[in-house]
């Protein structure tokens, strides 16, 4: 008899656990669904998507959109074809993949901010190799987006430098000036919150770095703000939507010198100095002379 | 027992043996495995003849350097960055000379000098730059400038390409030369992007003024140099995914062997090295390579960059002499710790890839390779973290892990499992959330992750947090059962 009530408790789990399945399989079809009836809402959910997994990078997978599929066309803008020819010219000609990076970050720039498939397909196509080694390459980088950006898509350096100095303050202060977290654009598309890892300033700890896609190519820039306060920071925002140019490079100093004064490199550099060069060469040429000699002599 | 006969040689010596002991801590290591039995005839051999050196010399202090021997004079961008500034400050001068005397002769001099491999490892870079092969078989060779830097902490890279940047590229010259290569590629990371245009106006103007190209120099040499880009890896700072992210791949490190001296980028023999290395070397070769090891401790010569970062009251970065203690580095050039030396809390000396070290250890420990080698830390790329007793230690180490994470390529399993493992425990552990077994456990993942992959990533995400459970975990513990506590409270 207990025999036969362990049968049934395990034939009630068994059930139970199918049911969950069922049930996890219900909403995921439900997920999709909604992905497919609402393709205009597919960045949204992309944009969930990529919150919940914390990838900076984002997506990962391609889905076919009306903004964004395999049917579509791109190139790279005629005045961008000299920048193009420049790149390709660095590398050897049997080696043209090696400009891939460059490459996806110029068609990024032109496209204001994100790839889309047409453009690495493009891509592909010009460097001569398979579409998958571009695909491979713009989900590796974390500078590559693969969705729909603000037209100034700053990024907090959260790393442990910046973070003893108060990144997360600074990325607290931006989350409400824009009103929206981390990894989310505005509702009136000026500007993604992002956040990047160490960007190589810690001595200018904490910092932003703010990409501007506004002006296509020609005005693409890419600046650090440094030394940041909370307040500073949503000023250097501020200042950025109003369309105006602020500071670039540290708020409060000049460059990476201490704050309160030079405690190095106070006088003028002095100027060119070397050795006596031509010595050191006839002394060279003498002992080079000498040791043929020597094994002229050693052979006979 | 090693340390023991170690502790007793060190008690036989007198106060000022045990300073040149310590400063010779790599042949203490040697004498430490020794039996006792030997001992007495070391005793015999070596201490006496130091204790009368010694006393005779006072102890050199390290870490006063003039103005007139930095080589980085433009450090701070007070001066004209460009062709004209560089050359009254006198890089491009006699360039044609030291190309000429030739590559054998630049070798030596290099290894003559000491220097060592600043962009963390600490390889002797003459010998390094020896590797490559004297005669082609047919491939050209490559110099490949490491400009992506990404360790947290570091940041003096980004100071010589914006404000120097002409010292690196007459060091490309240079050191391509001692390699035999006919280019050099100069790989920055994406994020530099300001950076790379200073560089590549700097670039212009040298093909312009016919010190790079056909002909460099007037030496009847061809050497080109080129610029490439990243995208934001920071894998791509590791020498053989640097090479895959240049020919166009995923950063993904290659296994070696074989190394890139043989087989590098494009198939052909290359050379790695950072920014500072190659930026350092017409200097040295100029002035001297006596000159350049009379700064710093045997086997640490010279001069080197440091970034102080962190609860300092100026952070900054400069130029000092190698072996300057800690102490000094931090009270002369940052103003000191912020609310004063007492209120240090720990310091991770060389960029976030090293482990920790406490304020005990800080107090007189020397910046060079052997010093920090030798208290269980390393100089890495000198890049000084400083912590004060404000901080959230293990909620600083725990946003390390969270950035190994984020940075490990994915290739090989120990890391890419064991990362993000070690990130989801130290984000309990900064709240106390875990059990008291978890701590033996998070040690016990890096020492699985730790020599277990392909490149030193895996290594680098293991060791701040090793650093952490080694001066820490009292702390963790206390922290664990006080959260633990307040839950028994609550229910």
């Amino acid at each position: 008899m207990p025999r036969a009530r362990a049968l049934a408790r395990a034939l009630a789990r068994a059930v139970d656990a199918t049911a969950r399945v069922a049930l996890d399989g219900a909403s995921m079809r439900a997920t999709c669904a909604r992905t497919m009836t609402k393709p205009n809402d597919a960045r949204a959910v992309a944009t969930a998507r990529t919150r919940a997994r914390a990838y900076s990078v984002g997506q990962m997978v391609h889905r076919d959109v009306p903004e964004d599929n395999s049917t579509m066309t791109w190139t790279f803008e005629a005045s961008v074809r000299p920048k193009v020819d420049a790149i390709l010219r660095r590398y050897p000609s049997n080696y043209k993949r090696s400009a891939m990076i460059p490459l996806l970050d110029l068609a990024q720039q032109q496209n204001k901010g994100h790839l889309t498939l047409a453009m690495m397909n493009h891509i592909a196509d010009v460097l001569e190799v398979a579409p998958i080694r571009v695909y491979e390459v713009a989900t590796f980088y974390s500078m590559f987006n693969r969705q729909k950006m603000g037209k100034l898509h700053v990024m907090v350096c959260g790393t442990t430098p910046c973070m003893l100095r108060g990144s997360r303050e600074i990325e607290k202060a931006l989350e409400e000036w824009m009103g929206v977290k981390k990894f989310e654009t505005t509702a009136c598309g000026t500007f993604t919150l992002g956040e990047m890892e160490c960007m190589g300033c810690c001595v200018n700890a904490p910092m932003i770095a703010v990409a501007d896609y506004r002006n296509g190519v020609e005005g693409y820039s890419y600046n650090y703000y440094e030394d940041l306060t909370p307040q500073t920071a949503v000023k250097v925002c501020e200042a950025l939507k109003a369309g105006k140019s602020p500071r670039v490079g540290s708020q409060i100093r000049d460059k990476a010198e201490p704050i309160k004064g030079l405690t190095t490199l106070t006088g003028d550099p002095s100027g060119p100095f070397s050795r006596d060069l031509d010595q050191i060469k006839a002394d060279v040429d003498a002992a080079a002379a000498a040791a043929a000699a020597a094994a002229a002599a050693e052979k006979k | 027992m090693f340390t023991r006969t170690g502790r007793g040689l060190l008690r036989t010596l007198s106060t000022a043996n045990r300073v040149v002991a310590r400063e010779n801590g790599d042949k203490l290591s040697a004498i430490r495995t020794f039996r006792s039995s030997e001992i007495s005839k070391i005793r015999a051999l070596t201490p006496v003849s130091r204790a009368y050196a010694s006393v005779e010399a006072p102890e050199r202090t390290h870490g006063n350097l003039s103005d007139a021997d930095r080589i980085f004079t433009n450090l701070y961008g007070r001066h004209d960055p460009f062709l004209k500034g560089a050359m009254a400050r006198g890089d491009w001068y006699e360039t044609k000379k030291l190309v000429e005397l030739g590559a054998d002769w630049i070798v030596n001099e290099m290894k003559a000098s000491g220097l060592r491999g600043r962009g963390g490892a600490g390889f002797p870079s003459g010998l390094k730059w020896s590797f490559m092969p004297k005669v082609s078989d047919g491939r050209p060779s490559y110099l490949v400038v490491n400009a992506d830097e990404s360790e947290p902490g570091t940041c003096k890279d980004r100071e010589i390409m914006r404000h120097d940047p002409h010292k690196l590229l007459e060091g490309c010259l240079i050191a391509g030369t001692a390699m035999r290569a006919r280019a050099a590629y100069i790989y920055i990371r994406g994020e530099y992007v300001n950076e790379r245009l200073a560089l590549e106006r700097a670039l212009a103007e040298a093909y312009a003024a016919g010190f790079l190209g056909k002909d460099a120099c007037g030496t009847g040499l061809d050497f080109d140099v080129n610029i490439h880009y990243g995208a934001g890896a920071y894998i791509c700072g590791e020498e053989t995914a640097l090479i895959e992210s240049l020919e166009g791949k995923q950063g993904k490190p290659r296994l070696k062997p074989p190394f890139p001296a043989n087989v590098g980028l494009y198939g052909c023999p290359t050379t790695v090295t950072n920014v500072e290395t190659v930026a350092v070397a017409p200097t040295i070769l100029r002035r001297g390579p006596e000159w350049f090891a009379s700064f710093g401790r045997k086997n640490n010569a010279g001069t080197k960059l440091f970034c102080i970062s962190g609860h300092v009251n100026n952070p900054c970065t400069v130029e000092e002499e190698m072996s300057i203690p800690l102490k000094d580095l931090i009270e002369k050039h940052c103003g000191g710790v912020r609310g004063g030396w007492d209120n240090l809390l720990a310091v991770i000396p060389g960029g976030s890839s090293v482990p920790m070290i406490t304020k005990d250890v800080c107090d007189d420990v020397l910046m060079d390779f052997d010093a920090l080698k030798g208290v269980g830390s390393g100089l890495g790329t000198a890049a000084v973290i400083v912590m004060d007793k404000s901080t959230d230690v293990v909620d600083a180490i725990a946003r390390l892990s969270y950035f190994y994470k984020h940075e490990s390529c994915g290739q090989c399993t120990p890391c890419r499992e064991g990362t993000s493992w070690i990130y989801n425990i130290m984000k309990r552990l900064v709240k106390g959330d875990a059990r008291l077994e978890e701590v033996e456990m998070l040690q016990e993942i890096t020492k699985q992750i730790e020599g277990h992959t392909i490149c030193a990533l895996g290594d680098a995400a293991a060791w701040p947090v090793q650093g952490l459970l080694k001066n820490f975990s009292p702390l963790i513990r206390e922290r664990i059962t006080a959260s633990s506590d307040a839950k028994k409270i609550a229910a």
